[in-house]
């Protein structure tokens, strides 16, 4: 059902929503008992949305010319290309999310403030399907670097968790085992995702990047 | 009635919809005002007030804003800065306009560090448990107190801005909060089990090869649906990881877990179910197409669980090299 309303283009709020009162109505709860379990499960949750908070110093920012000078920064560097300038922010943030610091990064403070405009402003005369792709790219590079960063990190909710169901089988291992083995697809994604984007690089430098 | 901790984060969380929703209500040329200000409002009014509201009362005002969101917000601009102006502005301040956005992760940290050594009469000031969140919410209003030290905006800018970014977001604000809170309803941890029950029954008669690539491509698949590896993880290792590659087949639990976790992530790079991660940055970079991100990483996630399963195999099992 999920992947029908998606597929239809509905709005993923409703799809979302529709599919959870299906299920719950095929389990036998009446349509208020959902409503209910709804919003207590909204408002449990809420404490998801605090990097949010971030929004308003971001749009003082923006007001005061962040983007442009992000831009400015491109143009006084000599030899940034997009490509160039996606390799090294995927770099960047798979080792600060290796060494603990997945604050440093993110689509809200990273990526449409920085990461986006000079990536964008490395390509000049770009047309906007081109700008959408390098755009599109800024948050990929944010998420695999992240993603494949974080769970060298011994302390991570990722090893945690890994530990907390082990135990349940009563298998006990070593955090600092756990995360050895997290280095090599580590690795590989720095290698995979950096290939493709030098890729991105030459495709671009013959104008057929989209 | 006594504040919990939780309760004062989402009251200062509530602050951000809040300032839109007062923000839309006064733009009187704006078209949709009022259905923009309502969504907002209802917003900020699950976040401050949730707590202490009926069940079914914060349900509607979800389903409240669903409904509004489905009928399309639509909002009117907002009046920031032109570019002329924002030029000029970004020549006087310079690479200063870093500093609040790099500052933020590092007060973070300090303040995860520091909130919980503080102490009033003996009694810890903060919960510990959320020391994180709080050092987030301290570290965030800290890094905007800064911006707005360094940029002297006009007194009303911090409304208009919040407005602003809350508008360029529009209702993916909402939707993993949404979907973390549907978790628990969907049936599909259900289907998980079965799948991983039957697997269980056919696979250990078959080679290292089929069971490593049914388990990660499961552990991905699983994740596409519910976008969540975390939710997934336990399933997979419940149903295959632990019975059959690990008690069966003898593989080491450490690297069996570790790789199936990341085959999750590849999982979370391709769904659309990962609001955070592949829908919300569409959005916020203006992208049209609700899968311009996952297009981008679909090629990395799927070469990514190859490799994952190649590492499986020659690691995994007795006698591999360690």
């Amino acid at each position: 059902m999920i992947v029908i309303g998606f597929g239809l283009g509905l709005n993923p709020m409703l799809v979302v929503t529709l599919a959870a009162f299906a299920s719950a109505m095929a389990a036998g709860y009446g349509p208020l008992a959902v409503v209910s379990m709804i919003g207590h499960g909204f408002v449990e949750n809420r404490l998801l949305s605090l990097p949010l908070l971030a929004l308003a110093m971001v749009g003082l920012l923006e007001r005061a010319g962040l983007r442009e000078q992000a831009r400015k920064l491109i143009g006084r560097m000599r030899g940034a290309t997009s490509a160039r300038i996606l390799l090294f922010y995927l770099v960047f943030r798979e080792i600060s999310a290796a060494l603990g610091l997945r604050g440093v990064g993110g689509h809200v403070q990273m990526v449409r403030p920085i990461v986006a405009p000079m990536t964008e402003a490395a390509q000049p005369g770009a047309d906007e399907q081109t700008r959408r792709l390098l755009r599109a790219h800024a948050a990929a590079v944010d998420n695999i670097g992240s993603f494949f960063g974080e769970d060298v990190f011994v302390a991570v909710g990722s090893v945690l968790l890994i530990r907390a169901v082990l135990a349940q089988h009563g298998i006990d291992v070593a955090p600092l085992h756990v995360a050895f083995w997290a280095l090599p697809t580590a690795i590989a994604a720095l290698l995979i995702h950096g290939a493709r984007l030098l890729l991105l690089g030459r495709r671009l430098r013959r104008g057929k990047a989209s | 009635m006594s504040l919990h901790g939780d309760t004062v984060l989402g009251i200062v969380l509530a602050l951000l919809p809040a300032a839109a929703a007062l923000h839309h209500l006064a733009d009187r040329d704006a078209p949709r005002r009022y259905r923009n200000a309502a969504f907002w409002g209802a917003f900020a009014l699950t976040a401050g007030a949730g707590p202490f509201l009926p069940n079914l009362v914060n349900g509607a005002l979800v389903l409240l804003m669903v409904a509004l969101a489905t009928i399309g917000l639509r909002p009117g601009a907002a009046r920031s800065t032109t570019e002329a102006e924002r030029t000029a502005a970004s020549d006087r301040f310079g690479y200063r306009l870093f500093l609040p956005a790099l500052s933020a992760p590092l007060l973070t940290f300090a303040g995860a560090v520091l909130l919980p050594k503080l102490t009033w009469h003996g009694r810890p000031l903060t919960d510990p448990h959320n020391a994180t969140l709080y050092g987030l919410t301290i570290g965030l209003l800290a890094a905007t107190a800064f911006a707005l030290m360094l940029t002297r905006p006009p007194r009303d800018a911090i409304v208009l801005e919040s407005r602003r970014l809350s508008d360029d977001f529009g209702w993916a604000m909402v939707l993993p909060q949404l979907l973390a809170a549907l978790g628990g309803i969907f049936a599909v941890a259900g289907v998980g089990k079965v799948l991983a029950a039957y697997t269980a029954d056919v696979v250990p008669f078959s080679s290292p090869l089929i069971v490593t690539s049914l388990f990660a491509i499961g552990m991905a698949g699983l994740t596409v649906l519910i976008g969540n590896a975390f939710t997934a993880f336990p399933i997979m290792m419940g149903g295959i990881g632990i019975p059959v590659l690990v008690r069966h087949l003898g593989a080491d639990p450490a690297i069996v877990a570790s790789l199936g976790m990341l085959s999750g992530f590849c999982g979370t790079l391709v769904s659309p179910m990962a609001a955070t991660f592949n829908l919300v940055p569409t959005t916020l970079l203006d992208l049209r197409s609700q899968y311009a991100v996952i297009r981008v990483q679909a090629p990395t996630a799927l070469l990514l669980l190859l490799v994952n399963i190649l590492v499986l195999l020659v690691c995994a099992f007795p006698g591999a090299p360690r």
